[in-house]
């Protein structure tokens, strides 16, 4: 580790061993570290993105054990002993996943921004309930601000993608 | 961003009371932190160390003991809105807990952390309230309950002694031809306004036997009306419903509504009267 990074000297550390996107993942962390940081500035994973930084609009959405978390407002420390899914880890074998593709195919997204936490919020519905409705899939991804879209194309997306992953038993 | 601090991950509600004393004030209890570490990242407050509790076994379970619900304080909202005894006993709190800001705070924050930080624009304390639900509390020296009424002091502020740790809500259970209802108004993430009512119908005078109205988010702390419940308690169903825009009246100046970015004080009092009105219809609708 460069002087540069070094860490503060009476600072405490936190082992923490996890998977990251199915593989796994040790390193030390002091308490204060958020999961966002640790996963863009120190692991290089930059899908997941700051915006507004309250919990608020969704664009550092991470899956923790299946479920979304804000990772700007998660500890670091947390994900002991759990697995973290980011967006970098949701092809598999170079495949894109069903939601990916269905983005694409339906321009659920425009700038970009805010779909790594759209895809993977709406990886964690479908992971627990395969056949929205579309107020369930609006309440569920309430929490998830697009500034560019005006969530028409991302509904479509997602409702795409609930009915191929249905039909793919994915 | 975060400041640095020390982590404490107590074992038991005792370690926990224990360290709250040791610290004092440069201390703080973590669990889900969806509030505190808001309110850390913008500087607003530090701490040198945070209490982890959620290691503390036995405070997540949500069950039925000596007639009361009894809800765990670190269970979440997630937990909550999921619950099948919460689903049978109290809907109102389920369909109140669906909504809390969304999905991702609902995995992490908790019922305990939501009362304990005391932020005014909150759904959980208003409802509780109108519930007659306890706070159960314990510290090195014993346990004690709070009624829910008595809990909120200000906002961010609590009656909780400076080492005495939140354990369990306990709800009563209802009656039959009892019910409750929970609405809020507001336009960004948390609520404007929120609004509880719960009631126990006599079915043979079709009066209100009881009625418990709460108001919150509008100002400082949530508070139980007793001058506009006695407005309605004891009324025939359509006498209470003649009843209901004074009793509005009442509540809206009891919520002691601030202007504010959510809106002014006037239209605040104005929705408090409006969501008195329609969760009367409601509860009376599941009676």
């Amino acid at each position: 580790m460069s002087k540069a990074l070094s860490r503060h000297s009476d600072a405490q550390t936190i082992p923490v061993s996890f998977i990251l996107n199915g593989r796994p993942q040790e390193m030390e962390v002091e308490p204060h570290e958020l999961l966002l940081d640790v996963i863009r500035e120190r692991l290089g994973l930059t899908g997941v993105k700051r915006s507004c930084d309250v919990q608020v609009c969704g664009a550092c959405t991470l899956l923790v054990d299946g479920r979304p978390v804000s990772a700007c407002t998660t500890l670091a420390f947390e994900v002991r002993g759990r697995s973290v899914l980011t967006i970098e880890g949701l092809a598999e074998d170079g495949k894109l996943h069903p939601l990916q593709e269905a983005f694409i195919e339906h321009g659920g997204f425009q700038c970009g921004f805010c779909t790594p936490g759209m895809i993977l919020a709406a990886k964690a519905l479908l992971d627990e309930n395969p056949n929205p409705s579309e107020d369930e899939l609006k309440h569920f991804m309430h929490g998830n601000i697009c500034r560019c879209t005006g969530y028409k194309k991302i509904i479509e997306s997602i409702m795409a993608a609930a009915k191929k992953m249905r039909s793919s038993g994915h | 961003m975060l400041r640095r601090f020390r982590l404490e991950e107590p074992g038991s509600v005792k370690e926990v009371s224990e360290l709250l004393g040791r610290f004092g004030e440069s201390a703080k209890i973590y669990a889900g932190g969806t509030e505190l570490l808001l309110a850390m990242k913008e500087g607003l407050i530090q701490y040198e160390r945070l209490i982890d509790v959620k290691g503390v076994k036995g405070l997540n379970e949500i069950k039925i003991e000596n007639g009361a619900i009894s809800i765990g304080a670190l269970c979440t909202h997630r937990q909550l809105e999921s619950s099948s005894v919460l689903q049978q006993k109290l809907p109102a709190l389920v369909k109140l807990e669906q909504n809390v800001a969304n999905v991702r705070v609902r995995e992490v924050g908790t019922m305990g952390g939501n009362l304990c930080f005391a932020e005014p624009h909150a759904d959980p304390g208003t409802l509780l309230i109108a519930l007659g639900a306890k706070m159960v509390t314990e510290k090195a020296s014993g346990k004690r309950e709070i009624a829910a009424e008595e809990f909120f002091v200000d906002a961010y502020e609590t009656c909780l002694e400076p080492d005495e740790v939140l354990t369990e809500i306990q709800v009563p259970i209802a009656g039959a031809n009892s019910s409750a209802a929970y609405l809020k108004f507001g336009y960004l993430e948390r609520p404007s306004v929120g609004v509880a009512v719960a009631l126990t119908l006599d079915q043979v005078e079709k009066s209100l036997a009881d009625v418990k109205i709460a108001v919150g988010c509008a100002g400082p702390a949530p508070k139980r009306v007793l001058e506009a419940e006695a407005m309605l308690r004891g009324k025939s169903i359509e006498e209470a419903r003649g009843a209901i825009a004074k009793a509005g009246e009442v509540a809206a100046r009891a919520a002691q509504a601030i202007s504010d970015l959510h809106g002014s004080q006037e239209y605040k009092e104005h929705i408090v009267g409006v969501l008195l009105k329609r969760s009367l219809h409601s509860a009376l609708s599941q009676c």
